[in-house]
């Protein structure tokens, strides 16, 4: 194969001679200059996608088309290419390719401590905003790489650097083997890329999430513009670079439908709109991905099957996954449907080989062909700009396309030349006759047949007559075949071959040799083979079943959304949470999402009905502090990251929600955790299993931010020496630092002169503004007072001090400030801090007048949070209506949201549970878990979706051991398992 | 040097704090004891309404209906205990407490070893009874623990305390009663830090892992067959194994692990085995079952392992494990497992919400714990003969609202219920009132 290649590059390169650039000298001969057109004629013709013409001739110049149509004049001095039969296609392109630049190395260096500052000057703070980088600084024609591309069919790639959150301009390549950079280059300064994981070339540990990669590019536009401005008097050449890309096209690399949105949010939010490079799941979420308008790359690495032979390590496989793998090659065609411009990318494949048989797999699952090849050719070229230059045949194009036998998305078509600059690269010789089918033939008396299949030139033989299959090798090559078999007497291993010509008719005339050296004639009749590649056919129009999707697409996700009801529960225990207490016999009536009508007897026509004799009606439960549900926690790169918001990341995925909501809970708060002093936003949930992120999201939702003492923030607990600050003493200084600060920037807003708008500074004016609340993480009495101190000094109050171990020590200060505590029922012992932690805290903080939660901070606790209210009637006698209180209607007014949820009160949001028994009860579980007359969890239907789960997965994985059997790739098993996050967790994709 | 500095500080601040708390260990029982009228929870599945319990010289001598049996208690320090709940005192198996006292301070940590093979690492000498932890545990009817050592393939002897002495010598139930080993695990964890997706893998190395553990028994057995003329502390000491003075204990939780186990002890005439843990033993209960294997059961306060479990899993496995006839008691690891080894009568009470009756449940706990340890002449029911290891509740002691602890008997003699914890309680509670 190699040499093949070898010897084309060879008889191309003496070609290329003849095109050295006019103004360069010449010393090896003298100057020839070749006008003369080619002419590819007798072909069908894509000019585009839907411009065809058959049987058309395309006239090309100088590298470019000159006309193409099916009458034109061909001009005398032109070289002719007759293919009839054949077809010509624009060749492909790849816009977000890494060709031909070096994979960046990963910065050494293993200090104990984190990098903070930037390991550079003169650029931008921060090491992985790189806008500055260029690829055509970086990049190596790989004219081996490229080779393989040329055999995909490519003949164009929009190549970067593939590191860090800004890395700079691509550069537009035609994969043109036999010129150099002069001609290959078509712009060097084509698409700026972006990301949202950090460059592997610094250490700098700022961002360490998605939450702060999204904040730092926020805040960076907001620089780049303040120092298009002229404000800024030092130098910053990564910001001019930014400014000088900002008219190219911007190409986000999220990977993820997730991530999809999330980029798309902040370019809006910036008025960019970026192409975004998707992860293959769009289909999961459609309507949200139609929606940001951008125009996509998407990779076609569909997974393979999972080995599941071995029952054991089957059984821990997700539905998820499973469905992922019979879902994926829907992508295409979903995004087709759904008319989302999208281009097609070789991105993520492990080969380039791979590439057709995943496009065709796509096809197979109902991607149109003139889709596919749209994807291929015009929607890149148009994503780019270069419509005029590129991805179609038009006159003027650049004479990139491909000669195949036909259509272009068929297994059985033969790729013969792919031309890109109008320099031809040869796989197939045109005029190889197609040798495969059946050929006859004699041999000592004995009639043998031998098919010939398999690729075009380099087929496969089967010798056989009526008893025997003898083994055999072929090879074709100009239209001669060497063939070798084994004898009858299989214990010898001696061969008879055969050397024979193809004539005309592709008949075969030739000689045998016999294993003891005497030689006959050869001939052999040819027969097409029939019916065979209708066979084919058959065997691949039954396609494997796609299962159908579900929000979210894995266990326990709605195949079809629950709706909002009109439900009346008839006497029910009513747990009211307001001055009537806890009503017997009582009824509910829920309608439009609210609590509609309290009382006894109550009917409604167009209700249903639930008897809840014996069980009791309660407010759901609220989780002041909560991880779950967010692909980010901690943005733990800086002591201060008040820039970032976990309404950013929440992830409607996590399965903890549906878990949660078994729990009886129907409201949290992601809380950002407690790397820093200063943390992160947070996100107000309600727990809409099932609705994407940005429904789950509570409407105008109160603004919260996390804020953290003690042992966290001063990184005692692992190896971090540097960040500031080290003790309690720093924290203290770091707040009056940042509010100071903030009090100055408002200063200087106010004052009409121009400012830098700073997020960080945003939000803690807010704060002090009294528009946004500190949910602040404490444990040790000190430093509880201490900030009490700090936020009374500037004239604000903390809202809810959580965790709050030692706030028994300190309630009456506490009940002065008007703060609210949310605190565990009975952690302690697990750091130092909490040695004086006790489970009466609650109920003495209560005794006091606080405004006392009982909160999870854990993704298993949560699902029995009123079982830790329960606690604290063992642990300083509470009463029950009290300790229910503690983690429904005072978690509710610690959030700002009592007005709409925490009670049973006419007007309030039916936000319910039903419980088979006293909520405070160990006994009690919930059986209906309602979110605005929407039940999200019901105990009988979950039972139902157990024994769906079960069947489903029992029919995916018999066609998994199909696709086995059937020869297909598998991959090992590996288990999912969603992370509990905590307050100390940190990204991992981002290390 | 600064590091170590702030340990130093940390370890001073920390004794300073040690010394004011803890509860004097209760004189011997000298004067004999009855409890009338309570309900009596035997801890066999037996309840008795009016019961009349009395214990002497630490003994348990009379359990019977009071309404029915006449018996003269003139003489006796009469608790009456009408409308409460007298139990036997709950036992914590496979439990670290008393090893470490503060997850995050590892001047603390005492419950791991380094080495693979450390079957001769004896808990029982570094069980601090000063522990806040552990004396945390008796209010809430938490009165036997087995402390267990953690980590490596072997990771050493266990032993059996009460939780109420002056030092580990006074509070053996039974030392070094068994040895516990961590079985290999069919799936290895990603290093993320490497690049590795952090999601579970096969593991490749099982069967390396567990012919290591075959070697190891053979070695063992080779070894105490021989004069043992050079000593060799590990090998010695896994000779209780095989003549049946030591259980066994093997931390496993996947299915075809527990098979493995199970057989991995067929083979090895290992005479009492433990499953510790045992996730999956739910979809083996019949073979577990077959083998008489009990099941030291994971965590009921669990979260499922799989996202397509169902939810209520690891609630609901103690009821289909003991429906399957399995020998059945509950232990705590996991997150923060010594302060929550409190929670393990919430642990039972949960089983009830998801299939078990209160009676069952309470089994989990008592009597079953202590047939599985091998203390079960001596504790875990309220039985004649037995040592008067109880407590009485004021009410449902498996629910929080209720396990209300009025008294607490270790070997007859009453203990104190207070502790570190009570104590700032009853403090600040002072605090508050004085300010009124």
């Amino acid at each position: 194969m190699i040499k093949k290649y070898l010897s084309l590059l060879v008889l191309l390169c003496s070609i290329s001679s003849l095109t050295a650039q006019e103004y360069f000298p010449k010393n090896n001969g003298v100057v020839a200059t070749n006008t003369n057109f080619t002419a590819i004629t007798n072909a069908k013709i894509y000019v585009t996608p839907n411009q065809i013409i058959e049987n058309g001739t395309l006239l090309i110049k100088d590298g470019k088309v000159v006309a193409s149509g099916a009458s034109i004049s061909i001009p005398k001095n032109s070289n002719i290419i007759d293919i009839s039969g054949k077809s010509v296609y624009p060749s492909f392109i790849d816009i977000y390719s890494d060709f031909g630049v070096e994979k960046p190395k990963r910065a050494s260096g293993s200090g104990r401590s984190p990098q903070f500052d930037a390991g550079r000057t003169g650029f931008y703070w921060n090491d992985h905003i790189m806008p500055e980088n260029k690829a055509i600084d970086k990049l190596n024609y790989d004219t081996k790489k490229a080779t393989d591309l040329l055999k995909a069919g490519f003949g164009v790639v929009n190549t970067h650097i593939h590191d860090g959150i800004v890395r700079g301009s691509g550069t537009l390549v035609a994969l043109n083997n036999y010129e150099g950079n002069e001609s290959r280059i078509l712009d060097q300064n084509s698409a700026q890329y972006l990301s949202f994981r950090k460059s592997v070339t610094s250490r700098q540990s700022y961002p360490t999430s998605t939450m702060g990669a999204m904040a730092l590019l926020r805040q960076l536009y907001v620089d780049a513009d303040w120092y298009a401005k002229g404000n800024i008097k030092t130098k910053d050449l990564s910001i001019e670079a930014l400014n000088k890309n900002k008219s190219l096209v911007q190409i986000f690399d999220a990977g993820s439908r997730a991530n999809v949105l999330r980029a798309d949010k902040v370019g809006d939010e910036n008025g960019i709109q970026y192409t975004i490079l998707g992860g293959g799941d769009e289909y999961e979420r459609i309507n949200e991905i139609k929606a940001t308008n951008a125009s996509l790359i998407i990779p076609i690495n569909f997974p393979k099957a999972y080995d599941v032979e071995n029952v054991y390590l089957t059984s821990s496989l997700a539905l998820s996954d499973m469905r992922a793998w019979n879902q994926k090659p829907t992508n295409p065609k979903i995004l087709e449907d759904n008319n989302i411009n999208f281009a097609l990318t070789t991105h993520d494949l492990k080969s380039t080989k791979d590439f057709k048989s995943n496009l065709l797999n796509a096809i197979k699952h109902g991607l149109s062909k003139e889709k596919a090849l749209e994807a291929l050719t015009t929607a890149p070229a148009k994503i780019l700009g270069k419509s005029n230059l590129i991805g179609s045949l038009q006159n003027g194009s650049f004479a990139n396309f491909l000669i195949t036998s036909g259509d272009v998305f068929d297994k059985e078509t033969t790729l013969y030349e792919n031309w890109v600059q109008g320099k031809q690269t040869i796989f197939e010789n045109l005029n190889t006759k197609d040798i495969r089918g059946d050929y006859k033939f004699s041999l000592n008396g004995e009639q043998y047949t031998m098919s010939i299949k398999g690729e075009l030139s380099k087929p496969k033989s089967e010798i056989k007559t009526n008893k025997d299959t003898y083994g055999s090798t072929i090879t074709y090559n100009d239209d001669w075949v060497n063939v070798a078999f084994t004898t009858k007497d299989s214990t010898k291993q001696e061969f008879i071959r055969i050397a024979a010509n193809v004539d005309a008719n592709k008949n075969l005339n030739g000689k045998t040799i016999m294993p003891n050296g005497s030689e006959r004639t050869f001939y052999a009749t040819y027969s097409k083979k029939e019916d065979v590649k209708k066979k084919d056919k058959d065997k691949e129009t039954t396609t494997e079943k796609t299962y159908p999707l579900s929000y979210p697409n894995s266990a326990y996700g709605f195949k079809t959304q629950p709706k909002q009801e009109t439900l009346l529960f008839k006497n029910a225990t009513v747990w009211t949470n307001e001055k009537e207490g806890v009503l017997q016999h009582t009824d509910v009536l829920i309608k439009n999402g609210k609590i509609a009508k309290i009382g006894q007897n109550l009917s409604d026509g167009s209700a249903t009905v639930i008897d809840a004799k014996g069980k009791h009606l309660t407010a759901g439960i609220i989780d002041e502090h909560s991880h779950i549900a967010a692909a980010s926690i901690n943005e733990a790169g800086q002591n201060s990251s008040a820039e970032v918001t976990i309404e950013d990341v929440v992830d409607d995925t996590d399965i903890s929600i549906y878990r949660n909501l078994a729990g009886g809970v129907t409201s949290i708060q992601i809380l950002h955790g407690s790397a820093n002093p200063i943390g992160g936003r947070s996100a107000l949930l309600k727990l809409k299993w099932g609705q994407p992120a940005d429904q789950l999201i509570y409407k105008n939702s109160p603004k919260f931010i996390k804020f953290a003492l003690g042992e966290n923030v001063k990184q005692s607990n692992w190896q971090s020496f540097e960040r500031f600050p080290q003790t309690r003493m720093g924290v203290e200084q770091l707040y009056v630092d940042y509010f100071n600060r903030a009090k100055e920037y408002e200063a200087l807003k106010k004052s009409g002169k121009p400012y830098r708008k700073d997020y960080e500074l945003e939000t803690l004016l807010e704060i002090l503004n009294k528009e946004r609340f500190i949910s602040c993480h404490s444990y040790v009495q000190s430093e509880i007072n201490m900030l009490m101190k700090v936020a009374e000094r500037f004239n604000f109050n903390i809202n809810t001090f959580t965790h709050i171990l030692e706030g028994y020590k300190v309630a009456d200060k506490m009940k002065a400030h008007g703060v609210g505590g949310s605190t565990f029922s009975d952690w302690w012992a697990y750091k130092y801090e909490v040695n004086d932690a006790i489970p009466y805290n609650a109920a003495i903080m209560h005794n006091q007048g606080i405004v006392v939660a009982i909160n999870s901070d854990d993704g298993e606790m949560s699902r029995r949070l009123n079982q830790e209210a329960a606690k604290s009637i063992k642990y300083g006698g509470i009463s029950e209506e009290d300790a229910w209180k503690f983690v429904t209607l005072n978690p509710a007014k610690l959030l700002h949201i009592d007005n709409r949820v925490g009670s049973i009160k006419v007007g309030k949001d039916a936000d319910v549970v039903l419980w088979s028994d006293n909520p405070l009860s160990i006994y009690a579980k919930a059986e209906k878990t309602i979110i605005e007359g929407v039940t999200y969890f019901d105990i009988k239907r979950d039972e139902a979706m157990r024994y769906a789960i079960k069947k489903e997965k029992s029919e995916l994985i018999n066609l998994m051991m199909q696709a086995k059997n059937k020869g297909l790739k598998t991959q090992p098993i590996k288990k999912k398992e969603k992370e509990d996050l905590h307050c100390d967790s940190v990204d991992h994709e981002q290390h | 040097m600064r590091y170590i500095k702030t340990k130093i500080v940390a370890l001073i601040l920390l004794c300073s704090t040690i010394t004011f708390a803890q509860q004097t260990p209760a004189k011997k029982q000298t004067k004999t004891i009855a409890i009338t009228g309570a309900t009596a929870h035997i801890g066999n599945g037996n309840v008795i309404d009016h019961s009349l319990i009395i214990f002497e010289n630490g003994k348990i001598t009379t359990v019977v209906d009071a309404t029915v049996a006449k018996i003269d208690l003139t003489g006796m320090d009469i608790i009456d205990a009408k409308g409460k709940h007298v139990y036997p005192g709950f036992i914590i198996p496979n439990t670290a407490l008393g090893l470490v006292e503060i997850d995050a301070v590892r001047a603390t940590d005492d419950d791991r070893e380094v080495g693979d093979y450390n079957p001769h690492i004896r808990s029982v000498i570094a069980y601090n009874t000063e522990s806040k932890v552990v004396e945390s545990m008796r209010p809430n009817g938490v009165l036997i623990g087995q402390i267990t050592p953690r980590g490596s393939r072997i990771a050493g002897s266990s032993s059996i305390v009460q939780f109420d002495a002056w030092n580990w010598e006074d509070a053996i139930i039974k030392a070094d009663d068994g040895i516990h080993m961590n079985w290999p695990n069919n799936f290895s964890r990603g290093r993320w830090w490497l690049g590795e997706d952090p999601g579970l893998k096969p593991n490749k190395k099982y069967t390396k892992q567990v012919t290591e553990l075959q070697d190891y028994i053979n070695q063992s057995k080779a070894y105490n067959n021989g004069n043992k003329s050079i000593k060799n502390l590990p090998l010695e000491a896994m000779q209780g194994l095989f003549n049946g003075s030591k259980r066994l204990y093997i931390n496993v939780d996947d299915e075809k692990g527990i098979t493995d186990a199970i057989n991995f002890c067929k083979e090895n005439t290992i005479k009492s085995m433990v499953i510790v843990g045992g996730r999956e033993a739910y979809k083996i209960a019949k073979f577990v079952k077959q083998n008489n294997v009990p099941v030291l059961l994971q965590r009921v306060h669990l979260r499922p392992s799989n996202t397509d479990d169902d939810y209520d899993l690891p609630f609901k496995l103690a009821k289909i494990l003991v429906d399957e006839g399995v020998l059945v008691a509950l232990e705590g690891t996991g997150q923060m497992e010594r302060m929550n080894a409190r929670n393990l009568p919430f642990y039972a009470g949960t089983t009830v919400a998801y299939g078990l009756t209160k009676e069952q449940a309470l089994q989990l706990i008592t009597l079953n714990t202590a047939k599985i340890l091998g203390i079960d002449a001596k504790y875990g029911s309220l039985t004649e003969g037995k040592n008067a290891t109880l407590f009485i509740s004021e009410g449902d002691a498996l629910d929080m609202r209720t396990n209300i602890l009025t008294h607490a008997f270790i070997d007859g003699r009453e203990i104190s219920l207070e502790s570190h914890q009570t104590k700032l309680w009853k403090r600040y509670s002072e605090k508050y009132k004085t300010q009124d």
